[in-house]
């Protein structure tokens, strides 16, 4: 086969694979997650924060308006210290509410905000204060095994 | 007293292997090196991109193509009975990100071109081409070997990134069309839980070292193959043999230490 065709095709070949790479990256990988960069940037302490994870979405009325960017300690208060990033359009008063939900039964939990009604807003790299950590399924079997077993032994008691 | 005749014989054999690894090795990064001999041809190494890659890409294709499909269908099976088909695109997308892409370009490569390799530089040797080389003060290293190689080492990972976008395509075309899963849930939750640098990259490096192992043997079986007729056919079939069965080996190993 000629030199010159042969380089056409070994060209074209690595284009290839270059374009499956791009659009891996960007279809599949989701390297072009970074919708929310310009947006301004919220802490939230919550008491647990079960499974969530960097890049989990934040939720307003079921629309994601942001995600979670990092996940840290506040070692003062001892509370999972949650930073988010949420989209430059969406003002929150300040006596926002901010809770950890699970979609569904068994899948991944979400920053859920509940909007309040005060006039100021809250300023980039503000912190929401009313939060609702993630609800610990084992705890609460736990929870209602007892409180169960504790009303029938009050219950045979009365006998 | 024949059965005493197998502790020499394991002796004989381990003093075969061990220098034989030794020299195997010698041969891989004298050839990789001699990238920078005069006698390395950039159009040779083209030409032998060409052979191993634009022309493995009909193959690879359909074969990444079939793999999604399969793979769009078995997992809506294991899934549909807990109620989690929205875990579809995650399930086809980190299967063939992380195993079935990198393994299954390297064993069709292996057949491919692996074999091609191995019979077009045994048969070299068979006819003497290889001894003609060094007569002429050819370094049959630079000129026949190192192209080949290196053709290997660049093909693979592309073919391989071809093959996984393929195979995704594959999956997404069963999934949604034929069995009906959510479009949006498919690829949203296939884009929460695949990570660039941790699934299709790690991915693309388990595909590098499988592409220098399979040219590497293949290789070294040709250069040391017995320079007859049969000599030629044998060491095609054990470059088949041996690639496939190392990669097998080294993925588990690859597996174990990059997503441990």
């Amino acid at each position: 086969m000629e030199t010159r065709a042969i380089d056409w095709w070994v060209g074209i070949f690595v284009l290839l694979g270059i374009a499956a790479l791009v659009v891996l990256a960007l279809r599949v990988g989701n390297l072009s997650g970074f919708a929310y960069d310009n947006g301004y940037v919220l802490h939230a302490d919550f008491n647990n924060v079960g499974s969530l994870k960097t890049r989990s979405p934040v939720k307003l009325g079921g629309v994601t308006i942001g995600e979670v960017t990092h996940i840290g300690m506040n070692p003062k208060t001892y509370m999972a210290k949650v930073t988010m990033r949420i989209e430059p359009a969406i003002k929150l008063p300040i006596d926002t509410g901010a809770s950890i939900y699970t979609q569904g039964l068994l899948g991944e939990q979400y920053v859920a905000i509940q909007p309040g009604g005060m006039p100021q807003n809250l300023k980039p790299g503000g912190t929401i204060t009313m939060t609702q950590g993630a609800v610990n399924i084992d705890q609460m079997i736990g929870q209602m095994v007892f409180s169960k077993a504790e009303g029938s032994s009050k219950a045979s008691g009365n006998q | 007293m024949a059965f005493l005749d197998f502790i020499p014989q394991m002796g004989r054999r381990t003093l075969q292997t061990v220098p034989g690894l030794g020299a195997a090795s010698r041969f891989l990064l004298s050839s990789l090196l001699s990238i920078f001999n005069r006698h390395f041809s950039v159009q040779q190494l083209f030409r032998q991109i060409y052979g191993f890659g634009v022309r493995s890409l009909i193959l690879m294709v359909v074969a990444a193509f079939f793999t999604g499909m399969v793979l769009g269908f078995q997992g809506y099976y294991a899934l549909v009975r807990f109620g989690a088909t929205s875990a579809l695109g995650t399930l086809v997308a980190l299967s063939l990100l992380r195993e079935l892409g990198p393994v299954l370009t390297a064993l069709l490569f292996a057949g491919r071109a692996g074999s091609a390799l191995t019979a077009e530089i045994s048969s070299m040797k068979a006819t003497e081409q290889l001894s003609a080389m060094e007569m002429m003060a050819v370094n049959p290293l630079a000129w026949v070997v190192a192209p080949r190689l290196w053709a290997g080492i660049i093909a693979v990972p592309i073919l391989c990134a071809i093959f996984d976008l393929v195979g995704i395509f594959g999956g997404y075309l069963i999934s949604v069309p034929v069995l009906g899963v959510d479009g949006g849930t498919f690829w949203a939750q296939m884009q929460s839980n695949v990570t660039f640098s941790g699934d299709i990259l790690t991915g693309l490096f388990k595909a590098l070292c499988f592409g220098v192992v399979v040219t590497w043997i293949a290789a070294w079986k040709g250069y040391t193959a017995r320079p007859t007729a049969e000599g030629v056919g044998n060491a095609t079939t054990l470059s088949v043999v041996t690639a496939s069965l190392t990669v097998l080996g080294l993925d588990f190993i690859l597996t174990a230490l990059l997503f441990s």
